[in-house]
């Protein structure tokens, strides 16, 4: 299942990136692969902004702007509320 | 750290649920979990995903034994939410392993990767504390690689002198993980949101959901007495009225979620958009609303499965937060004004 296209804030910075792969082990949407020695954005539309590849980057070559994709967080937020989304039913706290 | 002492696991004395005895070690006695789950866990675990109770499920912080592990034997990080806890101590039935549990505020560990609470800090802190280092002669941490967006690898790497490898999303995937000497396969990276994953979330929407629809359902129960010669309620439209808010509670909450691969478009409004259409058609036709009151009926359909369809965003994970917003943007203001019309067309309906 895809989302969206063409939404995502992800953007990787190719002359920074040193090419450890770190992004690719963490990324649970395989939105990476490493070619010619550096990491490559294959599927930027299955990213979901998680934020663990620009965490983990050991030299800073990737940015995305983090945040939750639930609606009822944003909504939340907007009404000036504290985000009420993760604590219920994000998937994984049923099944793993 | 308060919810800790109730469960006896900070004080040598009681063996808490879910443990089987403390094991003797160089820093002290170490509590060692069992690895099958009693039916108190099940039910537990069943609870939480009704969203019973789930403020209290939590494991106290600190340094777990499995099995009989010796200064080789693997480290394992994970959140101090029960669930994930029991999970991880299923999936290693038959191994030797030390666990360290982070204090997450008894959240699962990838929500709390999110707000940052299982985090580089808290593992950093929580590592210390713990004194791992003393009982394990290897130098490496299997984090879990959905705690990666709030643990930074290389920074852990750097204050505790300890190398931090990502796991598999899955703890079912960590025996397979644990014998290929530490690898994960590409599969064991990806996060997936199969039809049971989709329905395991849907309970909770349920129960969050259930007052919300319980006051639409009071007011249309309520509209059925407006009337051009006064206010009298009329019962024979009841069951039907509740028929069509329950039938629209059922589409918009459990339907979109199990049907979203083969619902048309990637939009998440859209997708809700298309059950309501399907829906409000049928309710439209079968139900004796009356022309005006039967396509008022299909608009609010539309705008409702269409909306919890919107709101399901936040159970799913692969959906981003720019994506959410955008569609967010469009979606809110033709939901609001087909709500409107559709309460308009239904109020006018009981004039004419």
């Amino acid at each position: 299942m895809e989302y969206l296209s063409d939404v995502v804030t992800l953007r990787l910075d190719r002359e920074v990136c040193v090419g450890c792969g770190r992004c690719l082990e963490v990324c649970p949407h395989g939105v990476f692969s490493v070619d010619s020695g550096k990491a490559r954005i294959d599927d930027r539309d299955a990213c979901m902004e998680c934020g663990a590849c620009a965490r983990n980057c050991p030299v800073g070559a990737l940015y995305v702007k983090n945040g939750v994709g639930c609606a009822v967080g944003i909504l939340n937020a907007r009404l000036g509320r504290k985000s009420a989304c993760c604590g219920g039913a994000q998937s994984g706290c049923c099944s793993s | 750290m308060s919810f800790g002492c109730c469960c006896g696991t900070c004080g040598a004395v009681a063996v808490a649920d879910g443990m089987t005895g403390y094991l003797q070690t160089s820093i002290g006695p170490v509590p060692r979990v069992a690895v099958r789950w009693t039916w108190r866990d099940r039910v537990g675990a069943w609870a939480v995903c009704w969203g019973l109770g789930r403020m209290r499920y939590t494991v106290a912080p600190g340094l777990y034994a499995v099995g009989t592990p010796t200064q080789e034997a693997p480290v394992l990080v994970t959140a101090n939410y029960k669930l994930s806890f029991d999970h991880l101590r299923r999936a290693l039935d038959g191994f030797d392993a030390w666990v360290l549990v982070l204090d997450t505020k008894g959240v699962n560990v990838w929500c709390a990767a999110g707000k940052g609470t299982f985090g580089t800090d808290e593992l950093v802190e929580r590592f210390a504390l713990s004194g791992v280092a003393k009982v394990v002669v290897h130098r490496k941490l299997v984090v879990p690689q959905l705690g990666a967006p709030g643990v930074a690898a290389h920074e852990v790497s750097r204050r505790t002198g300890f190398q931090a490898i990502y796991g598999p999303v899955y703890a079912r995937d960590l025996p397979a993980f644990l014998r290929d000497g530490m690898r994960a396969t590409p599969e064991m990276r990806r996060v997936g949101f199969k039809l049971r994953e989709r329905l395991a979330v849907t309970p909770i929407e349920l129960v969050h959901r259930a007052l919300p629809v319980a006051f639409t359902l009071a007011f249309f129960l309520a509209s059925s007495g407006l009337g051009r010669h006064g206010y009298r309620l009329d019962f024979g439209q009841w069951p039907w009225i509740a028929l069509a808010v329950g039938a629209n509670a059922f589409a918009g909450i459990v339907l979109t979620p199990a049907l979203l691969p083969w619902l048309p478009g990637r939009s998440f409004a859209v997708k809700g958009a298309v059950t309501g259409v399907v829906l409000g058609a049928i309710l439209a036709l079968f139900c004796p609303f009356g022309w005006l009151a039967g396509v008022s009926a299909g608009m609010l359909g539309v705008s409702a499965c269409s909306f919890l369809g919107l709101m399901f965003t936040g159970c799913t994970p692969y959906t981003s937060a720019s994506g959410v917003k955008s569609e967010m943007r469009w979606s809110l203001p033709m939901q609001g004004a087909l709500a409107l019309a559709g309460v308009c067309g239904w109020v006018a309906s009981r004039f004419i």
